[in-house]
């Protein structure tokens, strides 16, 4: 059997197309076609983990089940009671199989974890979000049917960008009006085309032709400056990296938001221009943003309400300190265990904690001078932070540092 | 206290600025309020007024000018 891997190349798109264009007439027409896009659906996710990845089908299947059992036992609990620590249990149960996929390669060097499979950390996000949100009462009744095709939603299943159930819900429902589901499909297709670009040139040419070479020749200085391989094709290498992972994951991001619209389903969006944020706090609120914004709605404002509420820290400017630093620790393990991605969390950490005590400054000092050259100083700090972060997250000091001479 | 006098005195505690002058303004595009002064918000609320607001019914969308939250506040309590 085949297997296609999501916007992996051009023809791709043409089955995307094809796939979905019965579903695009219903929405058109007012009406959502719901046994056709779940077949349709089907297709598209055996594609995926079928043919040569059937060991990662298997593996998903297994873990549906698995948050089934959980987010549903916990929905049935919450009916009759609201206990701290079963909501603490049930959020372990929760994240345990991304836990030990995430352990696994770093205990048995190289190794992958059985029951994992493409995509397994944005399911996470999807489940342990319904239960706090069951928590809080905000999602009063548990949907079996929909709580699958919120987490099944093909389009953003193997890499998000990571939608809300309520709000998925609501689109689902909530057959956009013609006239609206015309922008979403005029959206759709500059996204894709967006996209095309991004991931098919620009991340093609940063990631497939310049970044190989470039690193070539960074090794080649490894012992450059002390011993410590900082070169100047070190700093190429930082900032060529910084671009493909741009360019590859918006573009991919703009394909998933794209053939969600398609399907009549306002994803949100990933990125919103990175590299124009004025400080690193901006930042965050342009890259990645339904993760950042996942990690900011259920971990940093909880943990702030939490030690708040119950006055565990005295001190008033330490409580975000705390919290940011448990954020991006956290943040840091999520993209693995391995130093660098520790690093690289506890750097973003620090980065935004010195912005903080900065925004603070500024505001007790209203008469800084705010023009456009200190934005564009702004401007251009922020984006030399964030690529040096990226060379840190890229690993690619692992190999100058550490992998065999 | 009516409800508008009290949010804005909590927004003045949490800001440092009164925005009894503009209460269309966007909080969080301005900069004025981050996750952070959310927080002591959502907190300040459930002292003054005994609304129980947890954190994922915070929308910034439905919460981001004096306005919204002091209308917010009205049809909760």
């Amino acid at each position: 059997m085949i297997n296609l891997q999501p916007y992996g190349n051009p023809m791709y798109f043409v089955y995307l197309l094809v796939g979905l264009l019965p579903l695009m007439i219903g929405l058109y027409f007012g009406k959502r076609f719901v046994v056709y896009q779940t077949i349709i659906s089907a297709i598209f996710l055996l594609l995926i983990f079928g043919g040569s990845k059937w060991q990662q089908g298997l593996a998903l299947i297994g873990y549906i089940v698995y948050q089934f059992i959980v987010v549903g036992g916990y929905a049935v609990y919450k009916r009759r009671a609201n206990q701290t620590w079963v909501f603490v249990c049930t959020v372990i149960l929760s994240i345990i199989p991304l836990v030990i996929v995430k352990i696994t390669p770093a205990i048995q060097v190289g190794r992958q974890s059985l029951i994992g499979f493409l995509g397994i950390s944005y399911l996470t996000f999807k489940s342990v979000q319904m239960v706090m949100e069951m928590r809080d009462g905000t999602i009063k009744k548990f949907d079996p049917i929909m709580f699958a095709r919120f987490l099944l939603f093909f389009p953003t299943i193997s890499s998000g960008p990571i939608d809300r159930y309520r709000r998925f819900q609501h689109d689902y429902i909530q057959i956009p009006d013609r006239k609206h589901y015309l922008q979403m499909l005029d959206k759709a297709v500059h996204y894709i085309f967006l996209g095309f670009l991004y991931k098919f040139i620009l991340s093609y040419l940063f990631g497939t032709m310049m970044l190989p070479k470039i690193a070539h020749i960074a090794i080649m200085h490894r012992e450059a400056f002390f011993h410590t391989g900082i070169s100047l094709a070190l700093v190429g290498y930082m900032y060529t990296y910084s671009m493909y992972l741009f360019f590859d994951f918006a573009g991919y991001s703009l394909f998933a938001v794209a053939a969600s619209y398609l399907m009549g389903i306002e994803t949100p969006m990933n990125f919103n221009q990175p590299f124009k944020a004025h400080n690193i706090k901006d930042f965050w609120n342009r890259w990645h943003m339904t993760l950042s914004f996942w990690f900011r709605d259920f971990i940093f404002m909880r943990l702030t309400f939490f030690i708040m509420k119950h006055r565990l820290i005295k001190n008033r400017k330490r409580i975000p300190q705390v919290a940011y630093l448990a954020n991006f620790l956290i943040m840091g393990f999520w993209h693995g265990v391995t130093w660098y991605y520790i690093v690289y969390g506890l750097f973003h950490a620090g980065a935004i904690i010195i912005n903080d005590y900065w925004l603070g400054f500024k505001k007790k000092h209203r008469q800084l001078p705010h023009n456009r050259l200190t934005e564009g100083i702004a401007i251009f700090i922020t984006f030399n932070v964030v690529c040096f972060s990226f060379l840190i997250f890229s690993g690619f000091l692992n190999t100058l540092w550490f992998s065999a001479r | 206290m009516g409800t508008k006098q009290t949010v804005v005195d909590i927004l003045k505690d949490l800001t440092g600025s009164d925005v009894s002058g503009n209460l269309d303004e966007n909080l969080f595009d301005s900069g004025m309020i981050d996750s952070m002064a959310t927080v002591e918000l959502l907190l300040e609320l459930q002292e003054r007024f005994g609304i129980d607001v947890p954190v994922s019914e915070f929308d910034r969308s439905e919460w981001d000018t004096p306005n919204k939250i002091i209308a917010k506040v009205e049809s909760m309590k």
